[in-house]
C-alpha cells in the first residue's frame, strides 16, 4: 500500500524544487530599485488609516469551529460509507443515530442565529 | 531508503517548526510554524502504516484546527497579562508534569517507542486501514458506543461554540 | 503491482509537464474566451493565436521587480504565494489520467486518493490568509479572512457530497472509482451529489460567482493586492492549478474519469481514453469561464447562507437517501460490482 507514495515523494522534492527555484531566480533577475512611496500599502491611494492587525468579527470563528466539527463527522460517516452495502440496515441505524443527533445541532445553531452572516 | 529519507524531511520539519513554535516572539508566526509540526506528525502516522489517520491528521488538525488557532489569534487583542510571573509558572509547571509522565510511561507497554530500523519501508505492502477502522466502529460487540458518543461530544461542541460565539455578537457587534 | 521504475520517472515528468501546461493553457483560453464573450479580440499577437502568451508572461514576471511593503513582515509575506501554489501542485499527482497497459496513468495511486486531494486541498487555506495577514494591509487581511472563511464552509459541503458517492462505489482508490463508473457514470447514480460537488468547485477555488478573495469593487484586490512579480503570479499559477484539479476531480468522480461512452475500459485504447478525460475535464475548465461573465457575484451574506443553509443539509439528506438506499439492497445491491 505504502508503494504508491514514493513516487508521491519524488514528486514533492520536484515540486519544492520547482518552486523554490523560480523565487530564487526571480529573487536574483528582478533586482528592487526603491524609491518613495513604491513600498506605501495600496489602500485606493488612501493615506493607511491606523494598523492593519485589526481585530475581525467573530462569526470568522464561529465558522471555523463548525467546519472542524461537522469535518470530524464527516470523516465518521467516511468510514461508514465505505461499506454501506456490506452493513446494511444495523449500520444505517447506528449511522442514522449519529447523524440525527448531528442534524438536532445544526438546527440549534439555525435557531440560535449561528448560519446568519448579516447581524 | 526512500522511507528513510521521508522520515528524516519530515521528523525534521517537525521538530524545527515546534521549535519556532516554542520561541517565536510573535505568536502568529507560532502558530504557522505549527503547521510544519502538525504536517510532520502527519507523515509519521502516514510511514507507520496508518493512512487513514494521516489523512485525519491533515484535514482537522491542519485544515480545521490551525484555521481556528488562526482566527482565534486574530480575534483576540494582545494580552500583556500573560507574562506575569504567575501565568508563566503555571504554564511551566503543567507542560513539566505532562512532560514527566509522558517520559515515565513511555517505555512501558503501549508506549514503547518504535527504533528507527524497524520503520516499515514504502515498498512494503501494509494493508489499508479506512475499512477495519470501519468495522471496528459499526460491527457489535465492538467500539459502536464510542462511536455513537463521538456524536453527542460533537453535539455539545456545536451548542458551546454558538452560546459563546452569541454572546461575543452582543459585546462587540464589529462589521466585517 | 509493481510499477517499473522507468515508467514511474516518465509518469512524473510527464505530469508535471502536463500540469504545466493546462495551468498555463487555462490562463491562456480564460481570457480568450473572455474576449470572444466580450467580443473583443484579446491576446493574440504572441505566436499563432496568442498561444506563446502564456510564455510570454512567465518571462515577464521573472523579470519583474518585487515590492517589499512597508510594515509587511518579510519571511511570512515571501512564504506565502509558495504556501499557496504548492498544496495545488501536491493534489495533481493524485489524479488518474486512464489505464495504460492494465494500470492507471497517475503519478501516485493511493488507496485513498479522495480523502488525500480533499486533506492537501485544504492546506490551500494558508496562503492565502499568510498572504493577507503578511501584507499589512487592510484589505488584503479581509480578502484572506474571507476567502479562508468560504473555502471552509464550502469545503464542508464538498465533502460530505463526496462521502455519498464514496458509498455507492465503495473506495477511494481513483482509478477503481474510474473502473466502477465503467457501465454508468456517477453522475446518473448522484445528480444531487454533483450538483452540490459543481458549486462548491467554484467556491473552493475562489472563483466567480465566489470570489470574494478578490472582489475588485470592495477590496481592491484582495489578499494579493500588495504582491508583484513572480510571487503575484505563484497565487495564480495555484489558483490556476487547483481549477484544472477540480475539473478533473469532477471527470473522474461523476463523468467515468478516462470512460469513453459506449465502450469498455478494458477495450478502449489508451490514448482515446486519456483524451476523453482531457476533454471532460476542459469542458469544466471552459465551464469556469462561461460562469464567469455569466453570474453575477454573490454578496457575502448570500454566500454563507448558500453554504451552510443549503448546501449542508442537502449533502447530508442526499447522503443519508443513499445510505439507506444502498444499505436496505444489500451487499448485490444497485451498481453492485462487489
Amino acid at each position: 500500500m505504502l508503494a504508491a507514495y514514493a513516487p508521491l515523494l519524488a514528486w514533492l522534492v520536484l515540486v519544492l524544487v520547482f518552486v523554490t527555484g523560480l523565487l530564487w531566480v526571480t529573487d536574483r533577475i528582478g533586482r528592487p530599485r526603491p524609491a518613495t512611496g513604491k513600498a506605501d500599502t495600496y489602500e485606493c491611494g488612501m493615506e493607511p488609516v491606523g494598523d492593519a492587525h485589526r481585530r475581525f468579527s467573530v462569526h470568522y470563528y464561529l465558522v471555523a469551529v463548525l467546519f472542524i466539527l461537522f469535518d470530524v463527522e464527516a470523516l465518521f460517516l467516511i468510514l461508514w460509507a465505505l461499506q454501506a452495502r456490506e452493513l446494511g440496515t444495523p449500520g444505517l441505524l447506528e449511522v442514522g443515530f449519529f447523524l440525527a443527533v448531528l442534524a438536532v445541532g445544526w438546527l440549534h445553531i439555525w435557531r440560535r442565529g449561528g448560519l446568519e452572516w448579516d447581524r | 531508503m526512500a522511507s528513510l529519507l521521508a522520515f528524516l524531511l519530515f521528523a525534521g520539519l517537525a521538530v524545527v517548526c515546534a521549535l519556532v513554535a516554542l520561541f517565536h516572539r510573535s505568536v502568529v508566526h507560532s502558530a504557522f510554524a505549527l503547521l510544519g509540526t502538525l504536517l510532520g506528525v502527519a507523515d509519521l502516522f502516514l510511514q507507520l502504516g496508518a493512512d487513514y489517520l494521516a489523512m485525519t491528521q491533515v484535514l482537522i488538525y491542519v485544515g480545521g484546527i490551525l484555521v481556528l488557532i488562526l482566527f482565534g489569534l486574530m480575534l483576540t487583542p494582545p494580552d500583556r497579562r500573560e507574562l506575569r510571573p504567575a501565568r508563566i509558572f503555571l504554564g511551566l509547571a503543567v507542560t513539566g508534569a505532562g512532560a514527566l509522565l509522558f517520559l515515565t510511561r513511555m517505555d512501558s507497554g503501549a508506549w514503547k517507542a518504535a527504533p528507527l530500523q524497524e520503520l516499515p519501508d514504502l515498498a512494503n505492502q501494509a494493508s489499508p486501514t479506512a475499512e477495519p477502522i470501519g468495522l471496528a466502529f459499526l460491527e457489535r460487540d465492538s467500539w459502536l458506543l464510542a462511536f455513537e458518543f463521538a456524536s453527542v461530544i460533537l453535539l455539545a461542541a456545536l451548542v458551546g461554540a454558538v452560546f459563546i460565539a452569541r454572546r461575543r455578537f452582543r459585546v462587540d457587534d464589529e462589521g466585517a | 503491482m509493481d510499477v517499473p521504475p522507468l515508467r514511474t520517472a516518465v509518469t512524473i515528468l510527464v505530469g508535471f509537464g502536463a500540469m504545466m501546461s493546462l495551468a498555463a493553457g487555462m490562463t491562456l483560453v480564460e481570457r480568450r474566451l473572455s474576449a470572444f464573450i466580450q467580443e473583443r479580440y484579446g491576446p493574440n499577437r504572441v505566436g499563432p493565436f496568442g498561444l506563446l502568451q502564456p510564455l510570454a508572461d512567465l518571462i515577464k514576471f521573472v523579470f519583474k521587480e518585487e515590492l517589499l511593503p512597508a510594515g509587511a513582515n518579510p519571511v511570512l509575506f515571501k512564504l506565502a504565494p509558495a504556501l499557496a501554489a504548492i498544496p495545488a501542485m501536491l493534489t495533481f499527482a493524485a489524479i488518474p489520467f486512464g489505464f495504460y497497459d492494465g494500470r492507471p496513468i497517475v503519478v501516485a495511486d493511493m488507496e485513498i486518493g479522495v480523502l488525500y486531494i480533499l486533506a492537501i486541498g485544504s492546506l490551500g487555506v494558508y496562503g492565502i490568509i499568510l498572504g493577507g495577514w503578511a501584507s499589512n494591509n487592510k484589505y488584503s487581511l479581509l480578502g484572506g479572512l474571507r476567502a479562508s472563511a468560504q473555502m471552509v464552509s464550502y469545503e464542508l459541503s464538498l465533502v460530505l457530497s463526496l462521502v455519498a458517492v464514496l458509498a455507492v462505489t465503495g473506495d477511494m482508490n481513483l482509478s477503481r472509482i474510474v473502473l466502477a463508473q465503467d457501465s454508468l457514470w456517477n453522475v446518473f447514480t448522484q445528480p444531487l451529489a454533483c450538483l452540490v460537488f459543481l458549486v462548491t468547485m467554484f467556491a473552493e477555488t475562489n472563483r466567480h460567482p465566489f470570489d470574494f478573495a478578490e472582489c475588485e469593487p470592495e477590496l481592491v484586490g484582495g489578499f494579493h493586492t500588495e504582491y508583484s512579480g513572480m510571487r503575484f503570479a505563484l497565487f495564480f499559477l495555484g489558483e490556476y492549478i487547483a481549477m484544472v484539479v477540480m475539473a478533473a476531480l469532477m471527470a473522474v468522480l461523476f463523468f467515468g474519469g478516462c470512460d469513453v461512452p459506449f465502450l469498455a475500459i478494458a477495450d478502449t485504447p489508451w490514448w482515446a481514453g486519456a483524451l476523453a478525460m482531457l476533454a471532460k475535464t476542459g469542458f469544466f475548465l471552459v465551464l469556469y469561464v462561461w460562469v464567469r461573465w455569466t453570474l453575477p457575484r454573490f454578496r457575502y451574506d448570500q454566500l454563507m447562507w448558500l453554504g451552510w443553509r443549503v448546501l449542508l443539509p442537502l449533502s447530508l439528506l442526499n447522503l443519508a437517501v443513499t445510505g439507506a438506499w444502498l444499505a436496505l439492497s444489500g451487499p448485490a445491491g444497485p451498481g453492485g460490482a462487489h
